[in-house]
């Protein structure tokens, strides 16, 4: 694996210090109790100050032409701050799908003004449990699109809908305007207030096709998320390992800082070697997506990413005891956020079976 | 010296001394006064001072043209590399070239049955009687100490200091009556280690390592070259097959005796290498719930390979970063393991019931599940670990000492 360098460190220091100020807990309960999930403002700024939305995205195309390895420190940081607003849907998810597509103009419409922000876009797939599930719910015919997509994330403010649907000549990707006729964006209760989701209903509504899609193009731009996804998990995971670790130093019982018995000193041991494996994995993931190599990574990412951010999870709950479960302290944000991230784009154990898959393949 | 330069001078050197057919300890004393032996010590200690990248030349070198170096296998390294740093003038010329040349085997005499994940509370008792040292204790967990001439030995000089300070370092010959080695068998059936029984051993004065109390400083040398050993792995292998001469066979019998108690290290990391080809030959590989556990296996194997290079990495960069990487990874290797372990039972099946040289893989498959346990006792038990990443690397409060004040008055076995 490859090492970070000198750059890549600054531009994380430069995601950190805007998320610092401007996604406090304070922002994320904010948000997350408002319909829309997202300031405005601040996603503006995110875009046109700090560029985030075209970090992956090309110099012709008005991003900064970086790669899935900046792309995944923005995630993580993200992750560790819990931002809320449309950056994965649009920028990651709806921001591979077209840039993995071969169409010219769509890229060179849709592109810039996801980087700069003017558009919010968001991925349409019928199934995000796994990519061998996609496409038996949404099917054009000639120009009209039926069927339903029951979790999509940040439909309820999207302009553009890019969705993968099955056609007469099998998979391919389409884009819809979110306000045509026959769209219909119902907000879902999410068990994660901090990641809008909405059920999308199509009846006849009319698409632009913007290319053919097949297998391996779909489990490439699938790849791609989940990598950007475990970032944005192993972030949250060193948050709660963070903020918990410094949690047991403080809090006194039996006339001693928690943190000096062995049974927590063991678990937070536990969880850091997880958690450096974990990023290891994830790190490396977003390099060989970066040159091509070793395909299973992916899948290895994502699956490890999810494991120890739930064990993180539970941990940060269960070390604080009862003020860990209660809705004052912050820890259930993450928590929570952990276990829609855990299943979301498949859970650990799909993509365990899809790196086993490609190992087996290769032996 | 510019690679260049070495390279060239050691060419030469080896084509003016180098004889395949010279006894080995004869060509290893050549090898000594030239300089050769061990370029990365100091000058005043038979090396030339050579770094890294240096010493990768000489390395190059004697690979290139088949040349048997200094002698490396077993725990002699331990010794060498404590008294280089520990030793005076005096000691270092009298054990640091016998263990270059292989004339010294050398053991390390730590662990006792009462202390064992904590060491510093040996009870060994060394006491000065007419001008030496007169030794008498127990010890275990002695790698090699069946062959060995001389041994690393950590014993109480004082029993009215706190435990960590009464202790002394001293370098014991062996090969004298008041010691006894006995064989220890282990659980998977191998016997790689001894107890050693001293009874009115002597140790010369001159032959006390550093000064009296700091045999646990030393010792702390000593274990951070194990544990660095650890990571390096240990089997050394003759060099190319096709070489002919005598010196040849000579090294090979001496790397056979140094790497017979390591010869089932393999199993206790629980052979991960073997485990998709097991699945396959089986058919295993079609079960969902194996193919489950399996995938974890293959996470952990290559993300702790990830994580080590990443550490390797920053600390050469020169990074202040606390980088966990070695408790974290014995920790680490433990897991892996146990994964792995488990995994080859569930492929198995009712297999795993059989073992030795008609069973899968002709026995090794079941040397690994009975091998394995060791992997997280060994050089400091998995809870050590966590008590040692959660302290030095996490920083969380210690807990409260049972053991300060005078030795003789602490509770022990």
């Amino acid at each position: 694996m490859t090492e970070y360098t000198q750059d890549q460190a600054t531009f994380r220091e430069v995601v950190t210090k805007f998320l610092q100020a401007k996604s406090t807990p304070t922002d994320v309960r904010r948000l997350m109790a408002s319909d829309e999930g997202y300031d405005a403002d601040v996603w503006q700024q995110l875009c046109q100050e700090v560029g985030l939305a075209g970090t992956h995205i090309p110099e012709e195309y008005g991003g900064f032409g970086f790669g899935p390895v900046e792309l995944g420190i923005a995630a993580e940081e993200m992750g560790r701050h819990l931002y809320c607003g449309p950056f994965f849907s649009s920028a990651v998810m709806a921001g591979y799908a077209i840039l993995n597509g071969d169409s010219e103009a769509n890229k060179q419409k849709l592109l810039p003004e996801i980087a700069a922000g003017s558009t919010v876009a968001t991925l349409v797939l019928d199934s995000v449990n796994d990519p061998n599930q996609v496409g038996r719910q949404l099917r054009v015919t000639g120009k009209e699109l039926d069927g339903t997509a029951p979790i999509v994330t940040d439909a309820h403010i999207a302009d553009v809908l890019l969705v993968v649907a099955s056609g007469e000549d099998g998979l391919g990707l389409y884009s819809v305007i979110a306000d045509a006729d026959g769209v219909k964006i119902s907000p879902q209760q999410a068990l994660d207030p901090t990641r809008k989701l909405s059920r999308v209903a199509f009846s006849g509504a009319e698409v632009q096709k913007i290319g053919h899609l097949s297998e391996s193009g779909l489990n490439k731009t699938w790849d791609q998320i989940s990598v950007a996804l475990a970032h944005e998990m192993i972030g949250g995971a060193q948050q709660l390992f963070d903020s918990t670790l410094e949690y047991t130093k403080v809090r006194v019982q039996f006339g001693r800082p928690i943190g000096s018995f062995q049974a927590l000193k063991h678990r937070c041991a536990d969880l850091l070697l997880e958690l450096e494996w974990a990023k290891a994995a994830t790190h490396h993931a977003a390099f060989c997506l970066a040159s091509g190599q070793e395909p299973e990574t992916a899948s290895m990412a994502k699956a490890m990413a999810s494991d120890i951010y739930m064990e993180a999870a539970r941990a940060a709950v269960q070390l604080r005891g009862g003020i860990g479960f209660t809705w004052e302290e912050d820890t259930h944000l993450w928590f929570k956020r952990a276990k829609a991230s855990e299943v979301f784009m498949g859970s650990p154990h799909t993509h365990r079976e899809r790196l086993l898959s490609l190992m087996e393949e290769a032996s | 010296m510019s690679p260049d330069d070495i390279r060239t001078e050691l060419s030469a050197w080896l084509d003016a001394n180098w004889d395949p057919n010279r006894p080995l300890i004869e060509w290893r004393n050549i090898l000594v006064d030239g300089g050769w032996a061990a370029p990365s010590w100091p000058e005043d200690s038979f090396g030339r001072g050579f770094d890294v990248e240096q010493m990768a030349v000489v390395n190059d070198v004697f690979a290139e043209k088949g040349i048997v170096g200094a002698a490396q296998a077993g725990p002699r390294r331990l010794a060498a590399e404590t008294i280089l740093v520990h030793g005076n003038a005096d000691q270092k010329q009298r054990f640091l070239r016998p263990i270059l040349t292989g004339e010294h085997a050398w053991t390390q005499l730590f662990s006792e049955p009462g202390s064992g994940s904590d060491l510093a509370g040996a009870s060994t008792k060394a006491e000065l009687i007419d001008g030496k040292w007169i030794v008498n204790g127990q010890k275990v967990w002695n790698t090699s100490a069946h062959h060995a001439d001389w041994g690393i030995l950590v014993a109480r000089t004082d029993w009215d200091l706190p435990k960590h300070q009464g202790l002394s370092y001293f370098l014991i010959n062996l090969r004298q009556p008041g010691v006894e080695v006995r064989p220890l068998k282990q659980m998977n059936g191998h016997a790689s280690f001894n107890e050693v029984f001293l009874t009115d051993a002597e140790v010369a004065v001159e032959d006390m390592l550093g000064a009296e109390g700091d045999g646990w400083a030393i010792a702390t040398t000593t274990l951070s070259i194990e544990r660095q050993g650890f990571a390096r792995g240990r089997n050394e292998r003759p060099p190319r097959e096709a070489n002919e001469g005598s010196i040849y066979d000579e090294f090979a019998k001496e790397l056979e005796i140094a790497n017979e108690p390591y010869t089932w290290y393999p199993q206790r990391e629980g052979r991960v290498d073997l485990v998709m080809k097991r699945a396959m030959d089986t058919g295993a590989i079609k079960d969902p719930s194996v193919r489950q556990e399996m995938a974890k296996l293959m996470c952990m194997s290559r993300a702790a390979q990830l994580a080590a290079h990443s550490a390797a990495a920053k600390r050469k960069a020169g990074s202040n970063e606390i980088v966990p990487a070695g408790s974290i990874g014995k920790l680490g290797a433990s897991v892996i393991a146990r994964q792995s372990a488990h995994v080859h039972t569930m492929i198995s099946g009712a297999d795993a019931m059989l073992s030795g040289p008609d069973s899968a893989e002709e026995g090794v498959i079941a040397e690994t599940l009975v091998s394995v346990p060791a992997i997280s006792i060994a050089g400091g038990t998995d809870e050590i670990q966590k008590n040692i990443i959660s302290e030095r690397v996490l920083g969380m409060p210690k807990e409260q000492r049972m053991d300060t004040g005078p030795f003789r008055d602490i509770k022990r076995n």
